[in-house]
């Protein structure tokens, strides 16, 4: 069974419409890159899919293992599986990022019907998912994303992701605001996640991200549909000739 | 007439030539004409209405329908112990209060250090008079506060800390007040003085609690003198029962290099105004007035400071942070006040409320009354709403909704509470936090 399907979904954001009718099919152990202008709702997918207020969909479906999940709240989505690593990671002040971490993996341990994590175990399983993510002990003890630079707000989320291991994460524009060091930190972190479980899609603007995580299928979405789909190598042709060619004036 | 429409006639205003002559310490001359010219003062001036600007957003009109009896006249429920889960977590020196009576069977006073002089009032007027006589009254004798001219004019028990200078109290002092009224409604009198000497240091909790469902007043009354580098932390639980007033004056003088460090939790009472006015006298004093605010139903919370820079060089620092529920009310007042010569002033002020429902409401005013140039002086203002995009982080992380806005506003207070000089001090107060926290999501 596929992991994520995606069916005519149709989305409004304020009454205007934004997603016109998405098809997409994602295997277990796959990744999906999604490509697009500005404006061509690559960021609505991914609040559509995560489940924020105010993202209504209009027609279509989102299946998880063949079930919809469009009924699910976002905390019930996220302890089914989904995750989605923040364009704009949120700054809470007064929250410690180990205390927002912890308070994650318990929910999930809840809903499993598990005890909560013992505090030192919790301790010893962060510290070794935030070694490879160069994220220090300080980020933890600080308030979550308050201060934090842009690379170590975007470290932060795959940490989370690494923490949380989800099923299938959406990772909306993750390369923006990073240098070339930054978005190989990141890049690494993410694909030490790649596994045969675990389904990603990837939302960028620019080819650039694709050059480290490299992607099983890449589509272009524009003017709210996925107006093309293919290998890796159409993410380069994209890099060469821009949008233009798909309905959209090309962004500056 | 319009005297009329800026005062109510005063709970108990016309009683206090009867219930005097039973007060602890009748008789002694001083004593006896303190108290009696408070009262003559407050049955001229009664409660303030919201005519009167410093009483605008708190009404008093449900407070002075009641018939209170004063404290010691009648009887009260019986208290074995005390209510610990409403009460600050702190050890140290305990002295407890129920309905404004020292309770000796629930205090302990271990041996105290040298030059630590620490009683209750009720004693103090007999073995401590001649300390009581220089000190008590002084610092309120200048205002007309009806709230004080009540408590001086009633009070009967309270606490009495004097530290010689260098005098260190080697653990906080705990004082506890427990409401425990049934039927008929209770006003009583709590005092405190505390006197501390040059250099000298001490940490004060108090408590506020009640039990049972009957009304009651406690109108308590604070005279605190900081000698120059003395260094006096107060920390303060306001959890009265769900069906008692509490008003609460603070009055401090805080002499040079002298450090007076406040915090204050309201989470109980139907109304509340705690009044806390600072005075920096010395060049170099500083304060610290912070507090948090908690309101649910129809609870009416109010925080009202008075920071008075009378002298170069101080430094005033000021967060409160409100919650508020329901259809509960808030309000915060602080007035900072920069005289003339109190030049290189720095002083700080925060004040902002959450609103979890569209019913609640706050009232802030902040006041900076500045007449020296060359000030440090800023203040800030702002009432909100949780926002959606933290909880949907949240949320996305697979927090539950209710969890989540815990989180947040578990936060948003932590950072009131952050403002504690003292560290440890802070755990007892979030203990209450989250306790409060849990009893809304029930």
């Amino acid at each position: 069974m596929s992991l994520i399907e995606i069916k005519n979904l149709h989305a409004t954001v304020d009454g205007k419409p934004i997603l016109k009718g998405i098809d997409l099919t994602i295997e277990p152990g796959t990744v999906h890159a999604i490509m697009g202008p500005n404006g061509s709702g690559k960021s609505t997918l991914s609040y559509v899919i995560a489940g924020r207020e105010g993202y209504e969909v209009t027609d279509g479906d989102i299946l998880l293992d063949g079930k919809s999940i469009l009924e699910m709240e976002a905390d019930e989505r996220a302890i089914a599986g989904l995750f989605l690593a923040f364009q704009y990671p949120v700054e809470i002040p007064g929250v410690a990022n180990t205390t927002f971490l912890k308070a994650a993996v318990n929910a999930r341990r809840k809903a499993a019907g598990e005890p909560e994590v013992d505090a030192m175990q919790f301790l010893k399983m962060l510290r070794e998912k935030t070694k490879l993510l160069g994220v220090t002990d300080e980020m933890l003890k600080r308030a979550v994303n308050v201060g934090f630079s842009g690379g170590e707000k975007k470290r932060n989320e795959i940490l989370q992701m690494a923490v949380l291991e989800p099923r299938f994460a959406v990772l909306d524009e993750t390369d923006s605001g990073l240098d070339i060091d930054a978005l190989k930190i990141v890049a690494d972190g993410v694909n030490a996640l790649r596994s045969p479980e675990r389904s990603m899609l990837v939302i960028t603007h620019y080819q650039r991200l694709l050059d480290y995580i490299v992607p099983d299928k890449v589509h272009v979405l524009a003017m709210g549909r996925i107006v093309a789909s293919g290998g890796k190598e159409l993410a380069q042709e994209l890099e060469a000739t821009g949008y233009a060619g798909y309905g959209e004036p090309e962004a500056a | 007439m319009a005297l009329a429409a800026r005062s109510y006639p005063g709970p108990l205003a016309n009683r206090h030539a009867e219930l005097s002559l039973k007060l602890a310490g009748a008789g002694v001359g001083w004593l006896d004409t303190l108290r009696a010219d408070s009262a003559a003062r407050y049955r001229a001036t009664g409660l303030p209405t919201p005519k009167v600007e410093a009483w605008r957003y708190t009404n008093l009109k449900d407070l002075v329908g009641i018939d209170f009896a004063s404290a010691p006249v009648v009887g009260d429920m019986a208290l074995d112990s005390l209510p610990r889960a409403s009460l600050l977590a702190v050890n140290g020196h305990v002295l407890a209060f129920v309905n404004g009576r020292l309770r000796p069977d629930l205090s302990t006073l271990d041996t105290l250090p040298a030059g630590v002089t620490l009683l209750p009032l009720s004693e103090a007027i007999h073995s401590d008079e001649q300390a009581l006589s220089a000190h008590l009254g002084r610092l309120v004798e200048a205002e007309e506060n009806p709230f004080v001219d009540l408590n001086t004019a009633l009070m009967e028990d309270g606490v009495v800390l004097r530290l010689a200078d260098g005098a260190v109290l080697d653990k906080p002092l705990h004082i506890i007040s427990v409401g425990a009224v049934a039927d008929t409604p209770l006003a009583f009198f709590p005092r405190l003085l505390a006197v501390l000497g040059r250099d000298a240091r001490a940490t004060i909790f108090e408590s506020h609690a009640g039990i049972g469902e009957g009304a009651y007043l406690s109108a308590m009354a604070s005279e605190i003198v900081l000698g120059a580098g003395a260094h006096l932390e107060h920390y303060k639980l306001q959890n009265e029962s769900q069906s008692a007033f509490h008003v609460a004056n603070t009055r401090v003088t805080v002499e040079a290099g002298a450090v007076y460090d406040n915090f204050v939790l309201q989470i109980g009472s139907r109304l509340s105004r705690n009044e806390v006015h600072t005075a920096l006298i010395g060049e170099g004093a500083s304060c610290r007035l912070n507090g948090a605010y908690l309101g649910a139903g129809k609870q009416h919370l109010d925080s009202t400071t008075f920071i008075d820079h009378a002298v170069p060089v101080c430094a005033s620092r000021e967060v409160y942070k409100g919650v508020l529920d329901d259809q509960a009310h808030g309000v915060f007042q602080g007035k900072i006040l920069v005289r003339r010569d109190a030049q290189q002033t720095d002083g700080h002020q925060l004040n902002r409320a959450l609103l979890l429902s569209r019913q609640a409401e706050v009232n802030a005013k902040p006041e900076l009354e500045i007449y020296a140039d060359d000030v440090k002086c800023s203040h800030g203002a702002t009432v909100g709403e949780l926002a959606d995009d933290q909880l949907f982080y949240l949320q996305a992380r697979g927090i539950d909704r209710e969890t989540a806005r815990g989180l947040l506003i578990e936060a948003y207070v932590q950072e009131a509470l952050d403002e504690i000089g003292n560290a440890e001090a802070r755990l007892p107060f979030q203990r209450l936090v989250g306790g409060w926290l849990k009893s809304r999501k029930g």
